[in-house]
């Protein structure tokens, strides 16, 4: 019965929410074009017209035409089949990375936030420790020393991500912990773990929501970042951040090696921002600002 | 005040110890060494070489030897470029990245502040939308794309500025520019966002109704409350225009202290990299102290609690 209730509850709002959301038009757009760029993404194998490693080398570096829409690279390479290769790279490490700082990041702020007092006092301070550290060396050196592979990267990024999220959760919890329902869960003699999950978590997910959203633009330009430095997504493999790299180097001769792997990426990030604006606002939700 | 710096200068300490701590056992278990290369060495030159930097001796006594050290101020000598220490090639690059990243400051609060006044003003019109679109653009576009694309533009095709390099004034332009872009772009966002806000209260409808002039209200009643968002994301800020510019200085061939940390990564130089690390760290966490001193300055509120 009482979860009843609580659904009925909980649709209404979500509905107010998305009403919001498709009154805000650049928002839409904005989810119109992450989900074209994740079509795309998911359907490349099959839609491509070329091989992606397919070469021709006596064709060379040519400019858009209508066999190549985005042109070649100096090995005769169809570069429309490699952006949206790349694209796959970009856009997995993009959601794999946020997921690990969601799931990490959720729970270490639940738990601190809803334990208090001591606990909460070392957690924190850990989280501040880390904000310390100047994260972009830290990825940088993990890269690095470890190896360049690609679950390292999730994880350098992903252990870098969480902070934020945690900090956001930590302060909602904080301030739900003594709402009467909380206390009415605890008095019917639920345990922690499941006061935390079942009952704290889901209604700290309006920021959540947003902060991750604005959380796969910021992951994404790391991976990029990375991969423009030579630390991120290795050959074969490419991503826009290795496409861009490569283009940066023939600009010169070739711009367009360099503009249209920019474009994805500049769009893709654009997509989500305006998302996660448009999400903010709908959701009502102030603690995400940055 | 006093008590609450000196509070805030000791809490340093700990924090910096952690970040070396970390990276110091991070460093020593990774797979490699710093030694290790394509060309052949006698294993006597190598006994040699670990002997000289002190890498034979057990891991803590090595990370005790390391604390000894720094707590005399010597980052020790660095492992890959033979006879400096890196406290002098610390001392070689930071001018030159200080100075980038002053640049790249000016640039981001000038532009930032301008178009996040200007969009606060007369919010949800053109001259809201305007600005805060140019500002979307600069947090979309990455410096790693602004750069070259500049690059393309003003010395390739226009011919107006030298490609890299850091020499003159005009040397310094696009990198400055290219660094500072997304920091202007942030800043308009929370300019605007915070000026948006005190625009709306109470005495700055007193400062109206008194008659003052728009210019007064804006920039003498309202500005110093605005900013205060924009102060507290001067601190990270900061700190990233010093260490953020890894690319930059990679993309403009800039000898600074973030080439000089990549290069240091990639040939495992252990000295330089702690060095460089314990140095970005300090750095922060002194900026970030600056910024709460900042804000107890703008709001009085905050002076009494001491955090």
């Amino acid at each position: 019965m009482r979860s009843e209730a609580q659904a009925e509850k909980g649709t209404s709002l979500w509905q107010d929410a998305l009403h919001r959301l498709m009154k805000n038009r650049l928002a839409v757009v904005g989810a119109c074009v992450l989900a074209t760029m994740v079509a795309l993404a998911l359907a490349t194998p099959w839609i491509v017209p070329y091989a992606y490693d397919a070469q021709d080398l006596e064709l060379g570096a040519s400019g858009p035409s209508r066999a190549h829409w985005f042109g070649t690279d100096r090995l005769g390479r169809d570069l429309l089949t490699r952006v949206l290769y790349g694209g796959r790279i970009s856009l997995m490490v993009g959601f794999a990375a946020t997921a690990v700082s969601l799931l990490v990041g959720v729970v270490y702020g639940a738990t601190a936030g809803y334990l208090g007092g001591r606990t909460d006092a070392v957690m924190m301070r850990f989280v501040d420790i880390l904000y310390a550290l100047p994260f972009t060396i830290f990825v940088i050196i993990l890269m690095v020393l470890f190896g360049r592979n690609i679950v390292l990267l999730f994880v350098a990024i992903g252990a870098v991500q969480w902070l934020t999220m945690a900090r956001i959760v930590r302060g909602q919890v904080m301030s739900l912990k003594h709402t009467d329902f909380i206390d009415a869960a605890r008095v019917m003699g639920f345990s922690t773990s499941r006061i935390i999950l079942r009952h704290l978590i889901p209604n700290v997910l309006g920021p959540v929501i947003v902060y991750t959203t604005l959380t796969i633009p910021n992951v994404m330009l790391i991976e990029a970042f990375l991969s423009f430095l030579g630390l991120g997504v290795q050959a074969p493999m490419s991503s826009w951040g290795v496409l861009i790299k490569e283009g940066a180097d023939a600009m010169e001769e070739y711009p367009w090696l360099l503009v249209f792997p920019s474009l994805a990426l500049s769009a893709t990030l654009f997509a989500l921002n305006f998302l996660g604006d448009g999400l903010r606002d709908a959701l009502d939700v102030r603690a995400a600002k940055d | 005040m006093t008590r609450f710096l000196v509070r805030r200068v000791l809490g340093i300490v700990p924090v910096l110890l952690v970040i070396v701590t970390l990276v110091f056992f991070m460093i020593r278990l990774a797979p490699g060494g710093p030694f290790d290369s394509e060309r052949r060495v006698s294993p006597e030159i190598i006994k040699n070489l670990e002997a000289y930097y002190n890498l034979d001796a057990p891991l803590h006594r090595q990370y005790l030897a390391y604390l000894a050290q720094l707590a005399r101020g010597d980052l020790g000598p660095s492992f890959k470029s033979a006879g400096w220490s890196v406290n002098e090639l610390i001392g070689l690059g930071f001018p030159v990245s200080l100075e980038l990243g002053f640049y790249a400051l000016l640039v981001a609060l000038s532009i930032g502040l301008a178009a996040g006044i200007t969009a606060a003003r007369r919010p949800n019109t053109l001259q809201d939308y305007a600005p805060m679109s140019f500002a979307m653009l600069g947090i979309c576009i990455p410096n790693f794309v602004l750069g070259p694309l500049l690059v393309l533009v003003f010395s390739l095709w226009l011919g107006w500025l030298p490609v890299a390099g850091w020499e003159g004034i005009e040397y310094k332009i696009l990198p400055a520019i290219t660094l500072g872009a997304s920091y202007a772009a942030y800043i308009a966002r929370l300019s605007r966002g915070g000026m948006l806000e005190i625009l709306t209260q109470d005495f700055v409808r007193t400062a109206r109704a008194k008659g003052l002039s728009e210019t007064r209200v804006v920039f003498v009643h309202a500005l110093r409350g605005g900013l205060q968002p924009v102060v507290s994301f001067l601190g990270p800020a900061a700190a990233g225009l010093l260490s953020g510019s890894f690319v930059i200085e990679t993309v403009f061939q800039v000898p600074g202290l973030g080439r000089l940390f990549v290069q240091a990564a990639f040939n495992r130089d252990y000295t330089m990299i702690l060095g460089t690390v314990l140095f970005f760290a300090t750095l922060i966490l002194l900026f970030n102290l600056l910024v709460d001193v900042a804000q107890a300055w703008l709001d009085p509120r905050l002076r009494n609690q001491g955090v």
